[in-house]
């Protein structure tokens, strides 16, 4: 019964969804409020019926009704409660099921907030329903999550063990929140174009869903990049594998368009610009989506292949070509009516800003495709993995980190000598004594003094700020903790970012410090043996095997004595899960703020005399996850309403 | 105006460059495992297939000689992909399949070869595909050069924006001031003294 | 006018993307092809030791399977059993490698197939690294001057063995 009414519920929503696209469509054009209100009621009951299907198949899912092909692949009889809610999500189907559902309530919240935008909303609501429909389609024909089991197994096969982690909870629920997001900027800037009202209304629009949707992106990376680190078990937190590229190049046009706005916003330029941003940055949101699902070039992440891809592609082209052929038909309405002073000015540096982060993405994108070309061109396969990627983009990050320093003080219009100095000598100077404390430490590693140089003078940008204005409102008398409490709640978008700056400083640094200072090793060891790592001993002392309810576990205990004597007991583990080929590793670690111990079970031999563990130093990574915490606050504050 | 953004792009451009281009020229240290290593040159993609002689195989029951430094045979394993895995390298990657060719490594190195070699020997058997990071030649310069590509194209869309923004309006030609205005402007100028 | 270029450029790239349809990014064409197959000494499961070397003549079929490897090696075993029987008297040895595997799953998949060709182990993985295996299974036919003529990837069919075998036996050694 379920599958049946399953398909059904969502058969009926796609074809709500596309005439509600129409009668807004026509609405608009026409001028006629009984199509629009029409289209606004398709997208009430849309909501509902897509809520209604996803319910249905959480439902499914708790009550092991294997009469779901869908549930029969993702559970079975012994898969706990917990992993039974979020393996709803935890492959292709499922996947597209919660897409679907947050488009669907991100249009409900715009046909809420935004129904008194007359110009843009009929539009953009149509833009919503239409993306919508395709996303309902891809439900219903290539993917579809209902599909229907015969003969209904008694047990199902079971959830990838990988995926078996509290990360299955958020890191695809806030990417996906972070993807759908920048649907409605890009349905507002469509219908700016559509409308010919390209000013600034879409962008004021659009500003807080725009924060919110990159806040989302950043968080899902975060979490993505802890879950690599503590499940994956190969000590690593980012791989530059296709799948991660897809998500990041969003992010990088996404904050190249946060901050190209705001030039739109004071100065009234860059039009074409900020709605090229956002058409590219929603295209490769789409892009990343058509990566997953399409298995075009191998990824850990790649879902199934099939007739998906094709549909994804489809799109892609439909969404592109509609979007920047538009474009190019209101070429003549996008022409700048602003005028820059100097060279040296807040507007150049946010265009320089802007060249890095869309030189970065660029790269990332030609480096992921470049398999497909070199084969297309060559014939040859060949690979373009992390190597390259750290390779050529680490610069770029390094300028950028330079240029979040310069951008925020720099004047406006024309920066005077006066101007520069008053602003940035202090930094500049905490920037050179860094880069000469660290070479006089001994660091021999050019990027990383470079990193953390710059990294200074862009965190001395920031307390010189913050510093003169606290002093400025301490002058009126008010203590230093109301003072600097006043000053960012009143400047909340100013200092909100400030805080995101500071958040990515932070993450820079652990960064750096994994990068450049951590330290591996890998040796067999028989009972008793240790191995020696960065002051740490790691001593073998034996293996056990037990019998957990989906796998077998060989857990490996090893005593580890630190530097000042303290001694830990560590158990790496691997698991032999019967659906899978081949082992799990199950890592164990130590975490710190200045470093982490991680241990990884390799070969051992049966009657537990030896064993193979790898064992890493991995320097200031906890700092990579102190700086999201920060740039969550960052982000929280900045979409605050403004108490003016 | 100009000698401002020449200056700028100048100093951009080559403080990107020697970014860029630094590290290898310096060298960096083994054991960090920083972004800029020195490539390896790998010749047999170049060389074409037939006769040539493939990377001898381990002649059999020779022991390790030396203990090979773990940093080295990191660093080596970092550059070929794991091929079981998805874009891991197999230095990273903690699958069966990983730590075999890890234990290759480990043993060719003991036994004297050099890491170019080594590389050598899995390239001969897999292909260029087991290089996690293209050999810079033909096609796949193409890949290598495309950053600096996007950041001269960037910078140069933003000079011509920048230029075109900042030229200065033509100053109206001056009108001939009125005698009268002239002497009615001075007289109240002296007034307000 | 060349405000057109913009929506034309995405052309390029979503035909290099469908491109990708037509192709496996897990196929990895093997270099090995038409060079001399690499020599190596295993001990079987029955304790037997087998050299490539000393089948120089012959044409050689090199099998690399696995007992986890579901279903591909599973419906390959009993073809490979079957074609080794029918040329087993003909100049024809098939040797099966089990790599990545445990001991006694593997004698299992022997016995469960009742598989007569020898089968060894590879410990450390060393022959099929030698092979560049990235998957199982993987087959490879070796002419009689010992060249390696082809690898095939993916489950062996009665058919695909009789027609590379035939093709091989007709050349001289």
């Amino acid at each position: 019964m379920t599958p049946e009414l399953g398909s059904a519920v969502l058969w009926v929503a796609a074809a709500l969804a596309l005439y509600g696209a129409g009668a807004a469509a026509s609405g608009a054009a026409t001028g006629r409020v009984a199509l629009i209100a029409s289209a606004q009621h398709a997208a009430l009951a849309v909501f509902a019926l897509v809520t209604t299907a996803f319910l249905l198949l959480v439902y499914a899912f708790l009550t092991f009704d294997f009469s779901v092909l869908y549930v029969a692949r993702q559970t079975n009889l012994n898969t706990p409660f917990y992993f039974r809610i979020t393996g709803v999500w935890g492959a292709l189907e499922g996947s597209i099921v919660l897409w679907s559902w947050m488009l669907a309530l991100y249009t409900l919240i715009l046909v809420i907030r935004h129904r008194s935008q007359r110009d843009l909303y009929p539009w953009a609501l149509s833009v919503m329903l239409g993306i919508l429909c395709f996303f309902l389609l891809v439900m219903t024909i290539p993917a579809p999550p209902f599909e229907r089991l015969t003969p209904v197994p008694a047990d199902g096969r079971g959830l990838n063990p990988l995926l078996e982690d509290t990360g299955m909870i958020t890191h695809p629920v806030a990417l996906y929140l972070g993807f759908t997001g920048f649907t409605v900027p890009f349905a507002f800037a469509l219908a700016a174009l559509i409308a010919g009202r390209v000013g600034d209304t879409w962008i004021t629009v659009t500003r807080r869903w725009t924060i919110v949707a990159w806040y989302f992106l950043s968080l899902g990376l975060l979490i993505g990049g802890w879950w690599s680190y503590h499940v994956l078990g190969w000590g690593g937190y980012w791989a530059w594998d296709p799948v991660e590229n897809a998500a990041v190049m969003p992010w990088l046009t996404g904050t190249a368009f946060l901050h190209s706005v705001m030039i739109q916003e004071r100065r009234r330029m860059l039009k074409l610009w900020n709605i090229s941003l956002v058409l590219l940055t929603f295209g490769l949101t789409i892009f990343g989506t058509f990566l997953t699902r399409s298995g075009v070039i191998a990824s850990v992440h790649s879902f199934t292949q099939g007739s998906i891809g094709v549909f994804f592609l489809a799109f892609l082209a439909l969404v592109l070509l509609t979007g920047f052929g538009l474009l190019a038909w209101r070429w003549p309405l996008l022409r700048a009516d602003g005028e820059l002073d100097s060279v040296l000015s807040r507007e150049s540096a946010f265009l320089l800003n802007n060249v890095f982060l869309v030189a970065i993405a660029f790269t990332v994108f030609f480096g992921t495709v470049f398999p497909l070309l070199s084969e297309a061109a060559r014939g040859v396969k060949i690979s373009v993995g992390a190597p390259f990627f750290n390779r050529v983009n680490v610069p770029l990050f390094l300028a950028l980190i330079f240029m979040m320093g310069v951008g925020p003080l720099i004047a406006w219009r024309r920066a005077s000598v006066d101007n520069l100095k008053r602003n940035f000598l202090w930094p500049v100077l905490a920037g050179i004594a860094a880069a000469a404390f660290l070479t006089a430490l001994g660091v021999r590693s050019t990027l990383a003094v470079l990193a953390l140089a710059f990294t200074a003078f862009t965190g001395g940008t920031i307390a010189l700020d913050v510093w003169r204005a606290t002093r400025a409102r301490a002058r009126t008398g008010l203590a230093l903790v109301p003072a600097v409490t006043s000053l960012v709640l009143r400047h909340n978008r100013r200092y909100g970012g400030f805080t995101i700056h500071l958040g990515i400083l932070v993450i820079a640094v652990g960064v750096t410090g994994s990068q450049a200072w951590s330290r591996q090793t890998e040796m067999t060891l028989r009972r008793g043996e240790s191995v020696e790592l960065a002051g740490y001993q790691v001593r073998f002392d034996g293996l056990a095997a037990t019998r957990e309810g989906t796998h077998d576990k060989v857990m490996g205990t090893f005593t580890v004595v630190g530097r000042r004597g303290q001694t830990t007991v560590m158990h790496p583990s691997k698991k032999f899960y019967p659906q899978e080929q081949s082992p799990i590793a199950g890592v164990d670690y130590r975490i710190g703020l200045k470093e982490d111990l991680y241990l990884v079970l390799g070969d051992f031999a049966r009657d537990g005399s030896q064993a193979t563990v790898k064992a890493q130093v991995n320097r200031l990574v906890s700092w990579i996850w102190i700086g999201g915490g920060i740039l969550t606050l960052g982000a929280l504050l900045a979409i605050l309403p403004s108490r003016k | 105006m100009k000698s401002y953004r020449r200056r700028l792009s100048a100093i951009l451009g080559l403080g990107w460059l020697l970014a860029a281009l630094g590290p290898p020229l310096i060298g960096v240290p083994a054991g960090a495992s920083w972004a800029a290593r020195p490539l390896v040159r790998v010749a047999a993609a170049a060389e074409p297939p037939g006769e040539t002689a493939l990377s001898p195989s381990l002649p059999e029951g020779r022991s390790a000689a030396t203990r090979v430094p773990e940093a080295i045979v990191h660093e080596v394993a970092s550059q070929l992909r794991c091929v079981v895995c998805q874009n891991l390298s197999v230095a990273d990657s903690p699958s069966e399949m990983a730590n075999q060719m890890r234990e290759i490594v480990r043993q060719r190195l003991a036994a004297g070869e050099t890491p170019e070699q080594v590389i050598r020997y899995f390239v001969d058997r897999y292909g260029e595909w087991i290089l996690l990071s293209p050999a810079p030649h033909g096609l796949n310069l193409l890949v290598w050069i495309a950053p600096a590509l996007a950041v001269l194209v960037g910078l140069a869309i933003v000079a011509s924006l920048i230029r075109r923004w900042t030229r200065p309006a033509h100053p109206a030609p001056a009108q001939p001031v009125d005698a009268a205005l002239r002497e009615r402007v001075r007289q109240e100028l002296g007034q307000r003294r | 006018m060349w405000k057109w270029l913009i929506p034309l450029s995405v052309v390029p790239v979503v035909g290099l993307l469908a491109y990708g349809f037509r192709t496996d990014p897990r196929a990895i064409p093997s270099p090995l092809v038409g060079r001399p197959a690499a020599d190596f000494a295993l001990r079987t499961f029955d304790g037997n030791a087998v050299r490539l070397r000393e089948h120089r003549g012959k044409v050689v079929v090199i099998n690399f399977w696995a007992s986890w490897c579901h279903p591909a090696c599973y419906d390959e075993a009993p073809a490979l059993e079957r074609s080794w029987r029918a040329y087993r008297d003909r100049e024809v040895v098939v040797i099966g490698v089990a790599i990545q595997d445990r001991d006694d799953a593997s004698r299992k998949f022997i016995s469960d197939f009742s598989l007569s060709f020898p089968n060894a182990p590879d410990p450390g993985g060393r022959v099929s690294v030698e092979y560049g295996v990235y998957g199982v299974p993987e087959t490879y036919f070796i002419d009689r001057q010992g060249r390696i003529r082809l690898k095939h990837a993916g489950a062996v069919s009665d058919d695909l063995f009789k027609r590379q075998v035939e093709q091989l036996l007709e050349e001289a050694a």
